[in-house]
């Protein structure tokens, strides 16, 4: 195709964000490499690094070796976060797709005039601060909390549900901070759908359920893909609703990160550990490139 | 005899719940549609052909009244549960099938074993010629072969009754000619009952079988193509079906007296009593123009069409009359305005509208 002069003039002129670009690889990639660097050196005797090529953290992050007798097994501790954290924000996933679904089907179906109250009311959770939130969460979940108190007083149940620091309790609080990242794509994608095919459906003799599978989830697909990814790449690396809710006893990734920076003095460890992070949520974006490339290959 | 009789409807009304108020789209709507036959609901937009489809088809329910196909009443039945389909005036292809799998959707949620679906899929892909096409999406198709896949997917699982939602309003004047023989071919071959819903009186009368003029929800007319252009019941109908002349009269005896005061022969007198004031349509193909011999008139305008030449005329009351001449093969008829001539009218041409 032929540029025009204002596509060629605009090419031109990219020197123009050079400051924007300058500053965008410096913090992006700034301290990742610092990151990278970290996890191939020594841990040091109280915090910080010493500079001695080492690969002891890759080691740590699936084996410990007993400090009397020298035997090495696999850090169970490890491997039940790191399946900890996969499984939950998978549920995650799940529960903020089950729920987000029927709303962002709701806020879409509003009249025009209703809709931006609606989505305006979605996004009002993030005008607080998170921290904030997830303690209202455990205001809730509090064996005197709210949620208690009504099963007990309306007898559904005899005795006050433990839910709080336990995985339901994190499981719960990451569905309620990340439900709008799944609704907003959803929300997009149902917007975009002609609801006339429905009625298709129908005509060709498909049930409500089928209708659903066949024709509804397969073509608001990309949407499901995004909020699917945009709930479970932050679930992965969550760090102050485990933190909260998990008590400190039900760490995720994040937490266990934070913990060898800290109170544990190993930051090559901490660091080798980011670094697997990145690489599972690089798989899920791959996969999710994936999607959208083979959506876009169809359309 | 009710056994050659497809759909029935019955007495049927629809009440809309609009923001502004409510809407009746359908106000006690009776009509017999026969098995087999190509029936047309005919209607200026918004006089509820679209509501009428969709009360047959189940996406809605009647406010009142009843729907029985073939002898059994439907209104309660879900629209999946119906043999009936519809080719929708959007299309409403699946974008994310093939047209093959667009074809299959309905036999296989029919749950026809996988070889009659495939079998069948291929029959209805060359009946309508988009064979070639097969394995293409939707959106790789222009507007008249999206229209095929439409047609083909709501023949693929042989419903018992076929609705058409002006299907072919979107496509330009010549496709639309082609997919009128093609659709008249489908209906023929098929032998499914097509019920086809226009706003172009053209289409209904080249197409149909039997037709229904509509209007304000309600149903005026019924009757084959012929009918309705030589007999329309009312003004409406025969504005709406071609053009017409409308002429005040009056009855006497056997015939009319104009406001001009001559005496002419009609037909549908009978109908109305001694001196009653009545409506008269004429054609403006059955007005004949010559020197003398008829009514005196006055030409006021001609309009040169091609094949024909109108000619607008006054009458000695001051009303007008359209006259549609064929044009001599020098194209100047030889009248221009002022011109004075006489008017009679072809046997039978002039109509007492009933109302
Ligand atoms: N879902 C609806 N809600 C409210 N009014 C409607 C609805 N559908 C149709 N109508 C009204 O009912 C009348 C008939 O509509 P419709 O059957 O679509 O007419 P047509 O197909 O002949 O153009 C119109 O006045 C239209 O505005
Ligand atoms: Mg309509």
């Amino acid at each position: 195709m032929a540029q025009t002069a204002e596509q060629k003039k605009a090419r031109e002129g990219w020197l123009l964000s050079l400051p924007a670009l300058t500053l965008l690889i410096l913090a992006a990639s700034g301290p990742l490499i610092i990151i990278a660097i970290y996890a191939f050196l020594t841990a040091g005797e109280y915090s910080g690094v010493i500079w001695d090529l080492s690969f002891k953290a890759w080691f740590q992050v699936l084996f410990e070796k007993d400090i009397f007798d020298g035997t090495v097994s696999l850090a169970d501790a490890h491997l039940t976060i790191f399946w900890r954290s996969v499984r939950l924000s998978l549920l995650t996933t799940l529960l903020t797709f089950t729920f987000g679904l029927p709303t962002a089907w709701f806020i879409a179906t509003r009249p025009l005039k209703q809709r931006a109250l609606w989505l305006f009311l979605i996004t009002i959770p993030f005008w607080t601060n998170l921290l904030v939130r997830t303690f209202a969460i455990m205001e809730v979940l509090r064996v005197e909390g709210i949620l208690n108190k009504i099963l007990t007083g309306l007898h559904i149940i005899p005795e006050p549900l433990q839910i709080l620091y336990t995985d339901t309790a994190v499981l719960i609080g990451m569905t309620y901070v990340y439900l709008p990242l799944m609704v907003l794509p959803l929300f997009a994608a149902i917007d975009r759908f002609d609801f006339r095919l429905i009625e298709a459906g129908y005509d060709l003799y498909a049930g409500r359920l089928t209708v659903l599978r066949r024709v509804i989830l397969p073509i608001i697909r990309p949407g499901i893909v995004a909020g699917s990814i945009l709930v479970f790449v932050p679930s992965l690396g969550a760090y102050v609703t485990p933190r909260v809710l998990g008590g400190g006893k039900k760490m995720m990734i994040g937490n266990f990160i934070e913990l060898q920076f800290g109170a544990g003095r190993n930051w090559p460890l901490g660091s080798a550990l980011a670094l697997i992070l990145l690489l599972i949520v690089g798989i899920a974006l791959i996969f999710y490139v994936r999607a959208s490339a083979s959506e876009n290959k169809d359309g | 005899m009710t056994n050659n009789i497809s759909v029935d409807v019955r007495s049927a009304r629809k009440v809309y719940d609009a923001t502004s108020g409510t809407v009746v789209a359908l106000d006690s709507v009776s009509v017999q549609i026969r098995k087999g036959e190509f029936f047309t609901l005919l209607g200026p937009s918004g006089c509820g052909k679209t509501t009428l489809l969709r009360l047959i088809a189940g996406f809605e329910s009647p406010t009142a009244g009843e729907i029985l196909l073939n002898g059994t009443d439907i209104s309660g039945k879900p629209p999946f549960e119906r043999p009936v389909n519809t080719v929708f005036q959007s299309y409403a292809l699946f974008p994310h099938l093939t047209v093959r799998q667009n074809i299959s959707f309905g036999l296989e949620m029919l749950g026809r074993p996988k070889d009659e679906v495939a079998r069948k899929t291929d029959e209805v892909l060359e009946l309508v010629k988009m064979t070639a096409m097969a394995d293409r999406k939707p959106q790789q198709l222009s507007g008249g072969q999206q229209q095929r896949v439409a047609l083909a997917r709501a023949l693929a699982p042989e419903p018992e009754v076929l609705l058409l939602d002006e299907p072919l309003s979107a496509l330009d004047l010549k496709l639309r000619k082609e997919m009128q023989h093609e659709l008249k071919r489908l209906q023929l071959e098929t032998g499914i009952t097509f019920i086809f819903v226009t706003h172009d009186q053209e289409e209904a009368l080249t197409m149909s079988d039997r037709v229904a003029v509509m209007r304000d929800g309600r149903i005026l007319q019924v009757g084959n193509p012929r009918d309705i252009y030589t007999r329309p019941v009312d003004r409406f109908v025969a504005d709406f079906i071609g053009e017409t002349n409308f002429l005040s009269a009056t009855i006497d005896g056997k015939k009319v007296r104009l406001a001009t005061g001559d005496t002419v022969a009609a037909s549908g007198v009978e109908a109305h009593s001694e001196g009653a004031a009545v409506t008269l349509a004429i054609r403006p193909e059955q007005v004949r123009v010559d020197d003398k011999g008829g009514l005196a008139a006055t030409v006021a305008e001609t309009v040169y069409f091609g094949t024909d030449t109108h000619l607008h005329l006054t009458l000695g009351d001051g009303s007008e009359l359209v006259a549609r001449l064929q044009s001599p093969p020098s194209g100047e008829i030889g009248l221009s305005p002022g011109a004075k001539v006489s008017v009679s009218f072809t046997e039978g041409a002039v109509q007492v509208l009933e109302h």
